[in-house]
């Protein structure tokens, strides 16, 4: 058994695909279920339903060459911006919680129909049931990991998991980071990205490297299509060294970055004392706008709000996101704690560096993505934050 | 839906009906609740919380303020604040609401507090968390050692739980109930126990502090509270409160209701005071 298990993962570990054939494999992937690539648009990258026949997908080559990562990450495939969790029926005293169910049952995969909300033009199309996240990088892979912790840890978000189940996410070794990014102060490595199925792509093929059972099944099931099997190939010999040295220029950039320095060895569980009544926080957070743009653009942010909507018919109830950053975020009729734009604006960078590492085991809530960076109107951020507090010099 | 289907989906509550209310002070009612089947919803321990909600209205969490040997119904002592317990208190009998819980962890009532000499001390509201302990206390009356219960409120009148606590509590052996209210009108109000402000009735009474003290009130009032019983000697370790904060899903995700590391919902809302002094000071 183990022997033979061997010989498959031996078999199966890398192959490539000329990068011409992008199409063809996005086809393939697509009729494996839904299947979201990152596409450029005018506001910059971001992740959309592959619909392209084949020989018209040539779009994707295009990213490859030239896109940075998306603006938003795909966090919302799992945890969607807003969902729809449950209906009520109310008739005078009385109340019947309906629905719920058909959220609920997808994940059982007994039912094809669609939960994720991501593609809200799609709701009611039949789908299959899987969901293909395409060229995600390292960093936003390492995301996921965090928002795991929170979502399937006891009690289990089902909503989560029925969507986060049915994913198989082939990640992309990152060829065009931004200015911005620092995901190798987290210990990332941008080259070789974890997830299902880890790709690195250079100037002819992109390499995959099975690194799922989940994985695993959706590649050789492409490979047993008629159609496929032919421009599928098994790696050569000269490849590994290929892929290497490729892995290795994308490292040599990505610590040529100016961010690259930042350091998290201040910070993590137990420095709650060393930073919490800091005096930086009142410079800090003094220009900061408690707009939330960092907080919908970061793929670990995921503060949500339960509201009730009465569509006449019905109350439904709803999840969105929320944002700490906001005033009325822990306001009660009795009084709120967080009062003050500082409060907030320390709850959020202690959580990240402090809180969630404490609890959960060192990982920080934070992969360096750089986006808050890119986002904020009032030029503050995380690195500027974890410099400060840190002791390096700041900007 | 199948049972096991609500069970599996924390944020998905079940229907329960209100079958009695009590109109306890002019902002206080207290209302029993039952599921469909006429049943207790669920189980839970003293100190624990459940989220109440009318949908199209709201939902909040609320301490559950029957004792878990009540095996027939809940009951939530609510004042009215906000909209969902603005709606609350203008419901007849037989109003459909949900329930999800319970949540929180409760009190050590079958660990740290067995065996002690207990001293409960409660402000207004804050007696509603704190009636299930007592009265699970008295049903496990042997296990525990003195009880003593100080319970204030703005007036008379605004005294939650006063039957209870003066004609049902105050006549147990080895119960003492310490009322103390603080404003009265000797005509108006018939009012013949103590006038004063808890903190400084607390002291007063002069408590030894080989005791362990619950204290739930306002914030103001758990502040002067902990001074004075420090003053009078009591250890942090066995001085327990619990804290309030605004949530959303009660179960640790939604991510507004933490202090430092500790969720109120999942951690709290039980604290020792040792404990909350290892928090950062944002309460």
């Amino acid at each position: 058994m183990t022997s033979e298990k061997t010989k498959t993962e031996a078999k199966t570990k890398m192959l490539k695909i000329s990068l011409e054939k992008t199409g063809l494999l996005f086809e393939k992937l697509s009729a494996a279920g839904k299947l979201y690539i990152p596409v450029d648009g005018a506001a910059g990258a971001s992740f959309e339903k592959w619909d392209g026949k084949a020989g018209e997908a040539n779009k994707f080559e295009m990213k490859m060459s030239s896109a940075h990562n998306t603006v938003k990450s795909a966090k919302d495939v799992f945890f969607p911006q807003t969902e729809d969790l449950m209906r009520f029926r109310v008739n005078g005293k009385k109340i019947e919680v309906t629905d719920c169910s058909d959220y609920l049952n997808n994940s059982n995969n007994s039912n094809n129909s669609d939960v994720a909300r991501a593609d809200n033009s799609a709701q009611n199309e039949k789908t299959a049931n899987n969901i293909i996240l395409f060229g995600v990088r390292a960093c936003d892979v390492k995301s996921f990991e965090v928002l795991d912790r929170v979502f399937l840890s006891e009690p289990c978000d089902t909503y989560y998991k029925a969507r986060r189940e049915r994913t198989v996410i082939f990640s992309m070794a990152c060829a065009a980071p931004r200015e911005t990014c620092f995901c190798t102060s987290f210990g990332i490595d941008p080259s070789c990205p974890e997830g299902d199925v880890s790709c690195i792509a250079d100037g002819k093929y992109i390499y995959f490297e099975i690194k799922s059972e989940k994985g695993e099944r959706l590649m050789s099931s492409l490979s047993d299509m008629s159609d496929i099997s032919d421009i599928l190939e098994s790696i050569g010999d000269s490849d590994p060294e290929s892929v290497a040295s490729r892995r290795r220029e994308i490292k040599r950039r990505a610590e040529r970055l100016p961010l690259s320095g930042v350091s998290t060895e201040p910070f993590g569980a137990g420095t709650t004392g060393r930073y919490f009544s800091s005096p930086a926080w009142e410079e800090l957070s003094a220009t900061c706008l408690g707009c939330g743009a960092c907080t919908f653009v970061c793929p670990t942010c995921q503060c949500y709000d339960i509201k009730d909507f009465d569509t006449g018919e019905s109350v439904v109830r709803y999840r969105c996101w929320d944002s700490c950053m906001y005033s009325d975020f822990t306001k009660m009729s009795a009084g709120q704690p967080r009062l003050t734009r500082l409060e907030r604006f320390r709850q959020r960078f202690m959580h990240k560096l402090v809180y969630f590492p404490e609890n959960n085991d060192g990982l920080f809530s934070c992969v360096g993505c750089g986006r808050c960076l890119a986002s904020c109107p009032v030029n503050m951020n995380i690195v500027k934050v974890m410099k400060k507090l840190g002791g390096g010099a700041g900007d | 839906m199948t049972e096991t289907a609500k069970k599996k989906e924390p944020l998905v509550p079940l229907v329960a009906q209100i079958v009695g209310i009590r109109t306890d002070t002019p902002d206080v009612k207290t209302f029993k609740v039952v599921n469909t089947d006429g049943k207790k919803p669920f189980s839970h321990i003293p100190g624990q919380c459940a989220m109440l909600s009318v949908p199209g209205v709201g939902e909040g969490m609320f301490s559950i303020t029957s004792s878990p040997t009540n095996e027939d119904y809940m009951e939530f002592s609510i004042k009215r604040c906000g909209a969902l317990t603005s709606f609350l208190h203008g419901v007849e009998e037989g109003q459909q609401i949900t329930l999800r819980g319970p949540y929180g962890n409760g009190f050590p009532v079958n660990a740290d507090f067995v065996g002690e000499n207990l001293l409960f001390i409660a402000g207004g509201i804050g007696i509603a968390p704190l009636r299930s302990v007592i009265n699970y206390c008295r049903s496990f009356r042997e296990r525990y050692g003195r009880i003593d219960i100080v319970c204030g409120a703005r007036s008379p009148r605004d005294l939650v739980d006063r039957d209870e606590a003066l004609g049902e509590w105050a006549k147990d052996r080895d119960i003492g109930v310490h009322p103390t209210v603080d404003r009265a009108d000797k005509n108006e109000d018939g009012w013949e126990g103590h006038v004063g402000f808890v903190p400084s009735y607390v002291k007063e009474l002069g408590f030894s502090p080989d005791r362990t003290a619950i204290i739930c009130g306002p914030p103001v009032m758990i502040k002067f509270t902990l001074e004075g019983l420090e003053e009078l000697g009591f250890d942090k370790s066995r001085i327990y409160t619990t804290l309030e904060m605004r949530m959303k899903c009660g179960i640790g995700k939604c991510g507004r209701c933490n202090i430092g590391s500790k969720y109120v919902c999942r951690d709290g809302p039980v604290f020792r005071l040792d404990e909350l002094d290892a928090l950062p000071d944002e309460y």
